[in-house]
C-alpha cells in the first residue's frame, strides 16, 4: 500500500486510518494494529511538523508492505533531515515535563526496528519493522 | 463528527472532565487545551480527567496531558487522572509519567484525595 499526503495535520490521521485498513486487511492482531497505528501518526507527525515543516508543497509518502514474518513502514518527508540522537530523552527526569520529543520513543517502544536514512533525492525516510 | 466530547460535572470543588474519543494531535489534543483554559479561566483549580473513554491517545495527547498538569499546577491547582485505559497506561509508564500524575481507578476513592 502506497499514500502520498500534504503536510498538513489532518495527513495524520488520514495516514493512520490507511495504516489500520492494511493491518487489519493482513489479519494482524489488535496490539500489532495499534503498533502500527501509532508508528505510522508519529512518523507522519514528525514528517508533516519537522521535516516538511507544514509546507503543503511538499508531500508525506507512506508504504507499508507485508511478508510473512513482518510488516515493514516506510515515511519520507522532503525536509533537512535530523539526528535521532540529538532528540532529548523525554524519559529524563529535567524532560518528564515537556510538552513534546515522546514520538520517537513511541515509535521505538512499539516497532521492532526504526531506522531514518537521507532519502534519495533529498528529505528523511524513515523506516520501520514490526514482526509478527 | 468530533474526535472528543468533553462533558464537565462538578462535585463539591472538583470539576470533573469527562473525556470521550481520541486524543490526537489536532482536534482532540486541541480540545482538551481549549476545556482546562476554560475551567481555569473559571477559578476551578481542583480538576479529575476521566479517561475512561478515551479510546485512542498518541504522543501529541500525551504531552496535551503534561502541559494541563503544569498549568494547573501554575495556578496553584491539582489536576489527577481517573480511569486510565490500559494502552494509555502503557503509555504513561513507557514515558515514566506514572511517576508524575496522581492516578485513580475508582472516583470516590480520586474525589476523597483532593
Amino acid at each position: 500500500m502506497q499514500i502520498t499526503l500534504p503536510s498538513r495535520i489532518e495527513s495524520v490521521d488520514e495516514a493512520a486510518a490507511g495504516a489500520e485498513r492494511f493491518a487489519k486487511d493482513a489479519g494482524l492482531a489488535d496490539d500489532m494494529i495499534f503498533a502500527i497505528d501509532l508508528a505510522v501518526r508519529e512518523s507522519v507527525a514528525n514528517a508533516v511538523k519537522h521535516g516538511n515543516k507544514f509546507d503543503e508543497s511538499k508531500s508525506v509518502e507512506i508504504s507499508l508492505a507485508e511478508s510473512s514474518e513482518s510488516i515493514e513502514i516506510k515515511v519520507r518527508d522532503h525536509g533537512t533531515g535530523f539526528r535521532p540522537e540529538d532528540i532529548p530523552d523525554p524519559t529524563d527526569r529535567e524532560n518528564l515535563l515537556k510538552a513534546n520529543g515522546r514520538g520517537i520513543l513511541f515509535m521505538r517502544s512499539f516497532m521492532d526496528e526504526v531506522q531514518w536514512a537521507n532519502a534519495d533525492g533529498g528529505g528523511l525516510l524513515v523506516t520501520m519493522v514490526k514482526r509478527r | 463528527m468530533a474526535d472528543i466530547t468533553i462533558t464537565e460535572r462538578q462535585a463539591g470543588d472538583v470539576t470533573i472532565l469527562d473525556l470521550d474519543g481520541k486524543v490526537t494531535i489536532g482536534e482532540g489534543s486541541v480540545a482538551l487545551r481549549g476545556a482546562i483554559r476554560r475551567v481555569l479561566g473559571e477559578g476551578k483549580t481542583k480538576l479529575l480527567l476521566n479517561l475512561g473513554h478515551v479510546g485512542y491517545i498518541d504522543s501529541s495527547g500525551i504531552g496535551e496531558l503534561v502541559s494541563s498538569f503544569t498549568a494547573v499546577n501554575k495556578e496553584g491547582g491539582t489536576l489527577k487522572l481517573l480511569n486510565l485505559t490500559e494502552k494509555i497506561q502503557d503509555l504513561l509508564a513507557i514515558t515514566k509519567l506514572l511517576t508524575v500524575f496522581d492516578v485513580y481507578e475508582n472516583e470516590a476513592d480520586a474525589l476523597a484525595s483532593f
